[in-house]
């Protein structure tokens, strides 16, 4: 039961971009063809999920018995940075196709303030290593289902006649306004479940 | 380079030129998630100004020993450093503003102005610029904050609280829309902010062009 309401609730009532704010760069940035978008995706998916497992870990094994909680930001970004980058050497000798396909979002992933926002906020929730990694599937999950539909949006601009002014970023932060606003109406939906 | 830069200069291209918010779109997060109110606004700013200049003078300063192809590495660390400092500091004497801005504290650490500021000038240029382009970019975007955060307030509630000077009242002219408080408020009003700037910047080129085309005759 905790799994279904960790789940939905990342992806719908507390998506990453609609409701908290997290990953707006890259969901900006990357959002304008579907293939960049579904790419991007599937690196955010595979990062977030074991970035999650691997600094819950290390808050567990590590920062709590030395009592050194108070480093936990700068000890989080070089876990996650150090994760990466193994990922991505990894990647390169054992799956050079899922290397190509992958391969130039890895980097970008590091600043993605979505990963390590999700590893602090597992902090926050007091989730362990497992409930961590249910918990950071769960927004990347939500963070790959709103790139997606977003970029379907923006693909279908270039057919329209859109004034000036608007183009561009103006006309993305609306849009996404008006997502968010559909999103809104699955607020409170799943209290009934988590309580 | 070219001689010397104007300090001066380093120091006032944040404000328009090189608004992180309006002309590089970037530090976007933090922008839409902390501008619910104008105090709100502020405090992020403060804590950005110190990182960011902090972090540009650590970087100028160890410009020459820091290897090429580490780069990266090396500035996450040394943006790291203050932002822990910032987020220490906050907790200790300010916990009720700490828990408002919540993870976007600690998480100033990945906020993209920082690292493009320490790539794209800090690791050029000598100590004394970097730290008037730290405090420049860091006062704009602070400026961004506080008139998106006041937009919001000032629409949301009715009201704009300005610390202990008293508040500023408008229910009289209308009621207030509890939904700019709320994400999409956020973005619906980042958004057209953007789309007037873009208004006034044509409507000035334009006249420019027009001014020009007239001289010729």
């Amino acid at each position: 039961m905790r799994f279904i309401s960790i789940i939905l609730g990342g992806v719908l009532t507390s998506n990453f971009i609609f409701m908290q704010y997290l990953g707006l760069c890259a969901f900006i940035g990357l959002s304008e063809q579907l293939e960049t978008a579904v790419g991007m995706s599937a690196a955010v998916i595979f990062v977030m999920t074991f970035a999650s497992t691997v600094a819950a870990a290390f808050e567990q094994f590590v920062l709590i018995p030395l009592g050194l909680q108070y480093l936990r930001t700068i000890a989080y970004i070089l876990v996650i940075a150090g994760f990466v980058q193994l990922v991505e050497i990894f990647l390169k000798k054992t799956a050079p196709g899922l290397y190509k396909a992958m391969g130039i979002y890895l980097p970008l992933i590091t600043t993605n303030c979505a990963v390590l926002g999700v590893a602090l906020l597992n902090v926050t929730e007091e989730y362990d290593i497992l409930w961590s990694t249910v918990n950071g599937m769960a927004g990347a999950l939500g963070w790959s289902l709103a790139i997606v539909i977003f970029a379907g949006i923006r693909e279908r601009w270039k057919f329209m006649n859109i004034p000036d002014v608007l183009k561009g970023f103006p006309l993305a932060l609306v849009s996404t306004g008006l997502m968010s606003l559909g999103f809104l109406g699955f607020a409170g939906l799943f209290q009934g479940i988590l309580k | 380079m070219n001689g010397k830069r104007s300090l001066l200069h380093d120091f006032t291209k944040g404000f328009i030129e090189e608004n992180a918010t309006f002309r590089m779109v970037i530090g976007m997060c933090p922008t839409l998630a902390v501008t619910t109110t104008v105090v709100n606004g502020f405090w992020m700013g403060i804590a950005v100004i110190f990182v960011l200049t902090f972090s540009n003078v650590l970087v100028s300063a160890l410009r020459k020993v820091t290897p090429d192809q580490i780069r990266i590495p090396v500035f996450v660390i040394l943006i790291a450093t203050p932002v822990v400092i910032v987020e220490l500091v906050m907790k200790a004497f300010m916990p009720d503003m700490y828990s408002i801005l919540g993870v976007f504290v600690p998480l100033i650490v990945v906020n993209c102005i920082i690292i493009a500021r320490s790539e794209a000038f800090a690791y050029r240029y000598p100590v004394m610029n970097s730290l008037m382009d730290g405090l420049g970019i860091g006062l704009g975007y602070t400026i961004n904050l506080i008139v998106i955060g006041g937009i919001r307030e000032f629409l949301g509630t009715g009201r704009i609280v300005l610390f202990s000077l008293g508040s500023f009242p408008a229910r009289l002219l209308f009621d207030p829309m509890a939904v700019m408080l709320t994400p999409p408020g956020g973005f619906v009003t980042l958004g057209l902010l953007m789309a007037i700037l873009n208004l006034v910047i044509k409507r000035s080129e334009s006249k420019k062009a027009a001014r020009e085309a007239a001289a010729h005759d």
